[in-house]
């Protein structure tokens, strides 16, 4: 999940009869499945949960173009670097849809960026590993977009008319990254083995942090409960990542790879397969900053927002003179 | 940080000669930069032929308290509505 931890409101969620009017009156639209518009009234939670849930998934698009840019220069073929500046052109386009529908809710752009920059907003775990070889851009491809759209999938659905619009605009731009990945994962199983051998290690190492997408184990999620009664979360944790595992698990032996996991197994009884749980404490020192390229990711953002400052202002300042300019001459 | 570009609303026709319809928003400095990024945000895959785009705050709403006042009316005049009167069958298409 790109948004991985997101704090709820702490509280119990209550009943119907616990309500006022106009909450109840709320939350009778959302168990319609009729979409909350910015203007309408909603409880503060709720626009705050959506504010860090969102942002967080924006912010996650953003970083999340940096360990593939790394490899835009390097590509191995014309076609593959064309096809590579594409995929991650969406994902600014995807950050960009997103910080619109937070701005929805009250919050600034700025003051987003300025959370970002100062370590206050995460953003997904995934994108603090390095990409060290070619193979790590099909891992992505494959396994990071492959988790991204299983939980971007049920969030078209989401209560908040402007999060469910974007999320379906990004749903129809992610299949291209999914594929364009396993297309990298195939050319490279059918080669040398020194080829092969790579996409194997670019598994091994993506493995464990693709399934850390989704956010904690369901028994250590304590924020679930309210995001699901106000359908700004559809599915647990859980849930999701089994049902990645089921997708995945055949993918990689049609590729001819080993998912490096000793106890992935198929079950025929609950009709999905077993495996282990990702390192957690991995998880959450990387979501404290302690991850192998999380300070390399923040001063590139850093560096691009500060040392973008003279641009934005010149366009700006140019933009007031123009209009003045035209007010002077009507 | 105060010098935020202004949001422009995008609104985009579609190949097929319909109305242009409101895809998303966007920051820019101005008109001529808000369209040429609309360009890059909103139709990398040929989702338009033309662009219109606005100033978010020019645009005046009706406010969501206003829903019943407004569109209410409308629920009782089913005679509007061509369903509402049964033509014969011997009429023909009508
Ligand atoms: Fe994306
Ligand atoms: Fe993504
Ligand atoms: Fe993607």
């Amino acid at each position: 999940m790109y948004a991985q931890m997101v704090k709820s409101t702490g509280e119990r969620v209550k009943a119907l009869d616990e309500m006022g009017p106009e909450e109840r009156a709320f939350q009778e639209r959302v168990d319609a499945d009729i979409k909350i518009e910015p203007k309408d009234w909603m409880p503060e939670g709720y626009r705050k949960t959506l504010v860090r849930q969102i942002g967080q998934h924006a912010h996650s698009e953003i970083v999340g173009q940096l360990p593939e840019g790394n490899w835009i220069t390097r590509a191995p073929t014309l076609d593959r670097k064309a096809i590579l500046i594409a995929k991650v052109q969406d994902e600014a386009g995807h950050g960009l849809y997103l910080y619109c529908a937070a701005e929805t809710l009250g919050v600034s752009r700025d003051e987003m960026t300025e959370e970002l920059l100062s370590g206050k907003a995460k953003y997904s775990s995934i994108f603090n590993y390095p990409t060290l070889t070619w193979a790590d851009i099909g891992a992505i491809g494959w396994l990071v977009d492959g988790a991204a759209i299983m939980n971007q999938v049920p969030l078209q659905r989401c209560s908040y008319g402007p999060y469910s619009r974007a999320m379906i605009r990004i749903c129809k731009e992610e299949s291209f990254h999914q594929r364009q990945g396993y297309d990298i994962m195939m050319r490279l199983c059918e080669g040398t083995a020194e080829q092969k051998e790579m996409a194997q290690d670019a598994l091994n190492r993506f493995w464990q942090p693709a399934l850390m997408m989704f956010g904690p184990s369901d028994k250590d999620s304590v924020h679930s409960a309210q995001s699901m009664a106000w359908k700004i979360k559809q599915n647990s944790n859980d849930e999701l990542r089994q049902k990645f595992v089921d997708q995945t698990a055949p993918q990689a032996e049609y590729l001819g790879l080993n998912v490096p996991d000793p106890d992935l197994k198929w079950n025929e009884e609950k009709q999905g397969y077993d495996f282990s749980e990702p390192d957690w404490n991995e998880f959450y020192e990387v979501l404290k900053g302690n991850g192998p390229c999380n300070k390399e990711r923040m001063e590139a953002r850093q560096k691009a927002w500060n040392e973008g400052a003279w641009f934005r202002d010149g366009l700006m300042a140019n933009a007031k003179k123009k209009k003045a300019r035209r007010m002077a001459a009507e | 940080m105060k010098n935020e570009w202004p949001l422009w609303e995008v609104f985009i026709r579609g190949q097929h000669g319909l109305a242009h319809r409101h895809f998303g928003s966007l920051h820019a400095p101005d008109a001529e930069m808000a369209i040429k990024n609309a360009r890059d945000v909103y139709t990398r895959r040929n989702e338009g032929v033309s662009i219109w785009v606005v100033k978010a705050s020019d645009i005046a709403a009706s406010s969501p308290g206003d829903k019943e006042p407004l569109f209410e009316p409308s629920n009782s005049k089913i005679y509007r509505h061509p369903t509402f009167y049964d033509i014969p069958d011997e009429v023909g298409h009508m």
